[in-house]
């Protein structure tokens, strides 16, 4: 391993002073930087580690209902956080399919978005609640939606001096459901083939208000069905509709084939997992009485 | 570059010079001597070198010796008490929960993480909790039922 200097700042602007020491990488979790810097799959001069900042760990609600999750937040602690777990649950849920439970109690949320893996579970439920990314800069903050953060496999929109530094959930509207499911061959410990996020709103007579559907490892980043979610819009969630959604889902999904699946098993998954994401959302809002 | 690291393990404070470069699990096996944590793949998958670092289980490959500074580390040299063993450990042996042993360390890391924060787990929730540690030899049938008797013994 090329030898670099360490960094333990004690604030989100000290970090982005360090960032800009030049080839200088955030150290959050760690758990996939460490592995590619002894493997020499990356190189830095300067690591920078964002796990003794209180401002960027820390998991606070705000003013008007949303919550603030600061990105180098592990994965457990936002799976373990009771607001998160009661409002969020697809959230609380896709932070515990990343690796193992010693994977989790060091990775972070941030993490998961910056290293802009199709597969990542974590960012489908984000980008189904409309998650907000907080940015900070050596010019000042900026904010933009998690869902346009990404490039392309392993590429974001962050410059290399600039910090993801939160991730803010609105508050959930009522009469709102997510879910978000993957495929993988084993149960535990595996890269999902496929995953569908998936996020329904009804209005009071029951018929969809506003749908949004983000597939993950069928394209370059997590990508919307939004033809699927078109579907969906004004009519009543009948089992041959969802059917339909991820028909159209399927239709959308831009795969390719490789070692984990073929571009066909991945389309039918997506299918499969975009119907059923919906059908568990309106099992949740029946039992919230939004569905008759 | 060579810099001076203190951190707790199994209780004693120490402070020892090691390379910037150093993982948690190189500075605990070479610098500390504490060989009972065990290198598999390196990279995070088998879990051989899980740790407790502030009381959670980690992957001893997956952290710098540095972001352990100021720590509290618990290695498989933590948890026998003297010549006593543990009853997660007296457990696996009892049911035979252990063949080659390379995996045993971690295998009882993860067993007493999860029994420190849920005294009386589901048969599921101990398959989950040593999800992350991979066995090649016994299965996890042994292993999971000597879990689960560790636990009904400690209530």
């Amino acid at each position: 391993m090329q030898d670099f200097e360490y960094h333990r700042p004690k604030s989100a602007a000290a970090a982005v002073e360090a960032l800009c020491s030049g080839e200088a990488r955030v150290l959050a979790g760690g758990t996939d930087l460490i592995p590619q810097l002894r493997e020499g799959r990356r190189l830095a001069r300067h690591l920078v580690d964002l796990k003794r900042i209180p401002e960027l760990t820390a998991i606070v609600a705000l003013p008007g209902g949303a919550i603030s999750i600061g990105a180098a937040a592990t994965l457990t602690s936002i799976a373990q956080h009771p607001s998160i777990a009661a409002h969020y649950p697809s959230i609380a849920q896709s932070a515990r399919l990343v690796g193992s439970l010693q994977v989790q109690n060091r990775a972070s949320l941030g993490g998961n978005i910056c290293n802009a893996a199709p597969s990542a579970d974590a960012v489908p439920p984000l980008i189904c609640h409309e998650a907000r990314a907080t940015i900070a800069g050596r010019s000042g903050q900026r904010e933009m939606a998690v869902g346009e953060l990404f490039r392309g496999p392993g590429r974001t929109l962050l410059e290399a001096d600039e910090l993801l530094t939160a991730i803010i959930l609105p508050p959930p509207p009522t009469r709102s459901a997510a879910r978000y499911l993957r495929f993988t061959p084993r149960r535990e410990m595996d890269i999902a083939i496929a995953g569908a996020g998936v996020w329904l709103s009804l209005d009071t007579r029951g018929s969809v208000a506003a749908a949004r559907i983000v597939l993950a490892s069928v394209g370059p980043t997590p990508m919307r069905a939004h033809a699927a979610e078109a579907a969906l819009l004004g009519e009543q969630p009948s089992k041959a509709l969802l059917i339909e959604a991820g028909r159209i889902a399927a239709g959308e999904s831009q795969p390719i084939s490789d070692t984990r699946g073929s571009a066909d098993y991945r389309r039918e998954l997506v299918s499969v997992l975009t119907k059923r994401a919906l059908s568990d959302c309106c099992v949740q809002l029946k039992a919230e009485g939004a569905i008759a | 570059m060579r810099m001076m690291i203190t951190c707790t393990v199994n209780g004693e404070e120490r402070t020892v010079l090691a390379d910037t470069r150093d993982t948690l699990l190189g500075f605990l096996r070479e610098r500390l001597g504490f060989t009972g944590t065990k290198e598999g793949c390196g990279n995070g998958n088998c879990g051989t070198c899980t740790v407790l670092m502030d009381g959670a289980a980690v992957n001893a490959c997956l952290v710098l010796a540095q972001e352990a500074s100021e720590s509290e580390i618990v290695t498989i040299e933590g948890i026998a008490d003297g010549d006593k063993l543990h009853p997660i450990q007296e457990a696996l042996v009892a049911h035979g929960g252990t063949q080659c042993g390379f995996c045993t360390p971690g295998i009882v890391i993860s067993a007493k993480a999860l029994l420190d924060s849920n005294p009386d787990p589901s048969e599921a929730e101990i398959r989950h909790a040593v999800a992350g540690n991979l066995c090649r030899c016994t299965g996890y049938g042994k292993i999971v039922e000597a879990i689960a008797a560790a636990a009904a013994q400690r209530r």
